[in-house]
């Protein structure tokens, strides 16, 4: 395979703290490898900053394979870039032309506070967990493993709810700023496992209740989430949530 | 002689008579002893988790902006448990036996047998926590095979089990952050420990958004930041793991163990340039179906697909016939290096070997015309119902090679090199989990106990949770119960306020070098040198002149690295910086440790002890003992022993041929 290199232009979201008013900066980035991930190109424009005596730019980012959920940005446009089903680190610069200019900016997310140029506060997704997003089940109870046998198919429906990385993507690509498709997919996760039935009614109520609280919008179902999930987490997820808080709602005491 | 600990008693018992026998806290006193756990992957998170639930007060911290990103998350293959499922004869003993030979039989026996016996457990309390694991259509647990083993002991979800593992111990994190029993610091990162009279009672770390450095004390402070594979700059780690806190405990006096006990695993994607920040792995069991060649030709040019079969050589078939493309990591690694070296080599760069298909696509696709009963079928029917069976099997990982290399692994052979993975090395700890500084424990893949001189796979997330979950709960509560009576000590007591003094100082010194060079510029040039001379193969003249380069490279760092921004604000260049300072120091640790041990044993190969067909040559006359390290100042260590007394296992050369 031939490879080739580009010359580009990349404008990017630049804000000192949360607090700071921000901006769009253009820089020229040249000789880009195609073979490059598109973290990649920021670290060697962020190494050029430095040599320069300038300052690189924030953004969050640490298994580049596509898993931990760290890394964010919105490329042109689409959270985590043009790709389907893909995270920013595991974006190649083979999707961008030579010439082309890239824009760069944070999460756009009145729930994710911007904390330096691209890097954004996720923890409300952390407390939307701790209002439930488990099973109370402390360390040395458990029965033996195969004790509770599970239809293959609620525990593969499962696991694809849990496949979630936590990203926020969902949310950015929300013109609601909502957070239901990653609610929802936890709710799902547990919700269909019987180890998650006795808490089924308090995790949904107050899983919702604290993301209401955290400032998250409301679903329009649109299924922006949906289309720029990278996990691809299906939206009927958001069908099950609202048939769970629905559920609850009517018969909780 | 180091004083291991070991529960005296047969090795059955001993965790048995430990648990029966250990001290305990009350309830009523567990709610005043403050615990300090810092990192949250698998071990830290579950170690959190279920000392939260016991009562005490757990304070755990992460670099990370939450817990759930820990690189634990990113293991792929499964989690190895004694459960004997399949009926194929597995036991407490096998997984025991299995794990010690597969170490190269530099591990210590009582530990990795209380390792097997607590792995069933692991499995049960995932399943109540809601871990999704692989499931038969009968509704029962899936298991599957793994390297150096001969029975099917790995659980796992898809090729994600270390992210439905490590959400399951991130939940039950939070639930007791919820419940007020864990306080979660997240974005910061641990930069001393504090010791008083000898013992650890706290740590500084530094809340990464702001800059401050903060106080916290502890009865007990547990390290559980995973392992320092960064150190080569490339490998298949997070850009953020690192070695700092451990290394922070290892300048405190605890003792480094077995650090040039690297893993180099044999399948990831090859480097593509000088760009290339990471390295990406391809899990083991691609290694059950694809087979692994290079050309017999030098200077070959045809592609692969036009390269007849006559031509190609399928080299761990042909040097090891038993066992095949299953041997072990650490003798993969070796084959497909020392192929590339003699010229053999595929890619632009020359440093990859093929991982082929082909043959798996054509006998599945035949197993599947059987199987559907069909007639005149074409060999491009054939060809497809067989990439059809292998996208169910692998499709996830096919996907991400496609997508990093921009090459379609079902049309040609994919490019695979060995790449860094895991260390087995770390801080030396007892039965215990203690380390040679009282109070100060670690737990996973932060302490060197269970893996000796080369790790199985799937047995990583096995050790990270058997720490957290079922032995610190019990090994620091026997010695938390004689200090019920030790009050909580204030954060002004000035040993706290000369540790945070010596922490600034540091980060203040770094700042104002104010050179030329960038920390990543340095990071990239420890890597080369550490790969090169302390890699995959070592040998006493470049293990020398390693110690000297790195000695050299940090002179040049602390007077010529530059660190932009301001010391008080989210600054990731300086947290960097931090961090590449203590990896260069460890760097010339492991040079130090690998001279040392004049033997090959696992992923530790000398070129000068070999056998005549190029295994490794161990020598457990001289070298049957863990190498702990005590720090004595700049460039200076002092070794101390522990030997290993296999009363069970009678210690035997590995033979995969």
């Amino acid at each position: 395979m031939s490879h080739t290199t580009m010359n580009l232009k990349v404008k990017v979201w630049r804000q000192r703290n949360a607090t700071a008013a921000g901006g769009f900066v253009t820089y020229d980035v040249a000789g880009i490898s195609d073979e490059m991930s598109f973290l990649e190109m920021l670290d060697v424009l962020n190494e050029r900053l430095i040599t320069e005596g300038g300052e690189p730019i924030a953004f969050d980012h640490d298994c580049r394979e596509g898993i931990c959920g760290m890394c964010s940005l919105y490329i042109n446009g689409k959270p985590h870039g043009p790709w389907q089903a893909n995270t920013t680190c595991q974006l190649h610069m083979r999707a961008f032309k030579d010439g082309e200019t890239i824009v760069i900016e944070p999460w756009r997310a009145n729930s994710f506070p911007i904390v330096k140029d691209l890097t954004v506060d996720r923890s409300a997704f952390d407390r939307i967990i701790q209002a439930g997003g488990y099973i109370s089940v402390n360390t040395g109870n458990a029965v033996d493993g195969n004790s509770l046998p599970i239809e293959k198919a609620k525990a593969d429906d499962a696991f694809a709810a849990a496949m979630c990385i936590g990203c926020g993507a969902c949310v950015a690509a929300c013109k609601n700023s909502s957070a239901m498709l990653f609610l929802s997919a936890k709710v799902s996760h547990l919700s269909l496992l019987p180890q998650g039935a006795p808490e089924r009614k308090t995790r949904v109520l107050s899983m919702v209740a604290q993301m209401d609280k955290e400032g998250f919008g409301s679903c329009t179902n649109t299924g922006a989430c949906e289309a720029t999930c990278p996990k691809e987490i299906s939206i009927a997820n958001i069908a099950r949530l609202n048939k769970e808080y629905l559920g609850a709602s009517l018969t909780a005491e | 002689m180091l004083d291991s600990k070991i529960p005296s008693g047969k090795l059955d018992d001993k965790w048995v008579d430990y648990k029966g026998h250990c001290k305990l806290v009350n309830p009523a006193n567990k709610r005043k002893m403050e615990i300090i756990i810092v990192g949250t992957g698998l071990a830290g998170a579950s170690a959190a988790a279920a000392m939260g639930e016991l009562g005490y007060k757990v304070k755990a911290f992460c670099f990370q902006d939450s817990p759930r990103r820990a690189h634990s998350i990113a293991a792929q293959g499964g989690i190895n448990a004694a459960k004997n499922y399949q009926n194929d004869g597995d036991s407490v003993f096998r997984l025991f036996y299995d794990t010690i030979k597969g170490g190269d039989y530099r591990a210590r026996e009582a530990n990795v047998h209380r390792l097997a016996e607590v792995s069933a457990n692991i499995i049960d309390q995932c399943v109540a926590q809601g871990v999704p694991f692989a499931r038969e259509y009968g509704g029962l647990l899936s298991n599957r095979s793994f390297g150096g083993t001969q029975v099917q002991r790995t659980f796992y979800a898809a090729g994600q089990t270390g992210q439905q593992l490590l959400i399951g111990a991130y939940q039950a994190l939070e639930r007791q952050v919820a419940l007020g029993n864990v306080t979660m610091h997240t974005r910061h990162e641990m930069l001393d420990i504090v010791k008083i009279d000898g013992k650890a009672s706290g740590i500084i770390a530094r809340n990464l958004i702001t800059g401050e450095l903060e106080k916290h004390f502890g009865h007990a402070v547990l390290i559980c930041s995973g392992g320092y594979g960064n150190v080569y700059y490339l490998s298949t780690n997070a850009m953020g793991s690192n070695v700092t806190a451990a290394w922070k405990a290892h300048k405190q006096g605890a003792y480094f163990a077995n650090p040039c006990f690297t893993q180099i695993h044999p399948t990831c994607i090859p480097v593509s340039g000088d760009h290339q920040s990471k390295l990406t792995l391809m899990s083991e069991s691609l290694r059950n179906d694809g087979r692994i060649w290079v050309p017999k030709n030098l200077g070959e040019t045809r592609k692969a697909n036009e390269i007849p079969e006559e031509d190609r050589d399928y080299f761990l078939e042909r040097r090891y016939p038993a066992f095949g493309n299953l041997v072990p990591r650490d003798v993969a690694s070796r084959a497909a290096k020392e192929r590339c070296d003699a010229g053999h080599g595929v890619g632009t760069s020359k440093q990859a070997v093929y991982l082929d298909y082909a043959a798996a696509i054509q006998r599945y696709g035949k197993i599947e015309v059987s199987k559907q009963g069909l007639t005149n079928v074409s060999d491009d029917e054939i060809t497809a119902l067989g990439k059809e069976v292998v996208k169910e099997k692998y499709g996830n990982l096919f996907n991400m090679y496609a997508k990093i290399t921009g090459e379609n692994p079902y049309e040609v052979p994919m490019r695979i090199y060995p790449a860094v993975h895991y260390t087995m090395g770390g801080l030396w700890v007892d039965y215990e989990l203690q380390t040679t500084v009282p109070g100060l424990y670690a737990l996973g893949e932060a302490n060197f106990s269970d893996h000796g001189a080369n790790r199985l796979g799937a047995s990583a997330l096995m050790q990270g949770l058997a720490d957290g979950y079922f032995v610190a709960p019990y090994t620091v509560g026997n010695n938390l119960a004689d200090a019920i009576y030790n009050a909580a000590i204030p954060t002004t007591h000035p040993a706290f306020e000369e540790a945070a003094k010596k922490v600034a100082d540091r980060i203040a010194s770094l700042k104002n070098i104010n050179g030329k060079q960038s920390v990543e510029s340095f990071h990239k040039r420890l890597g080369k040198i550490i790969w090169n001379e302390c890699g995959m193969s070592r040998s006493e003249a470049g293990l020398k002149k390693a110690i000297a380069d790195v000695q050299a490279l940090k002179k040049e760092f602390w007077s010529d690295v530059r660190i932009p921004g301001e010391i008080n604000e989210y600054n990731p260049e300086l947290d960097k910086a931090n961090r590449v300072a203590d990896f260069i120091e460890l760097g010339e640790l492991m040079c130090v440790d690998a001279l040392n041990r004049n033997e090959s044993c696992g992923g530790h190969f000398r070129e000068e002890y070999q056998t005549p067909d190029g295994e490794a040559l161990r020598d457990d006359e001289n070298f049957m003992y863990v190498a702990a390290w005590e720090n004595k100042g700049e460039h200076d260590w002092t070794l101390h022993k522990e030997e290993l007394k296999y009363e069970v296992i009678k210690p035997s050369q590995r033979n995969y041929k």
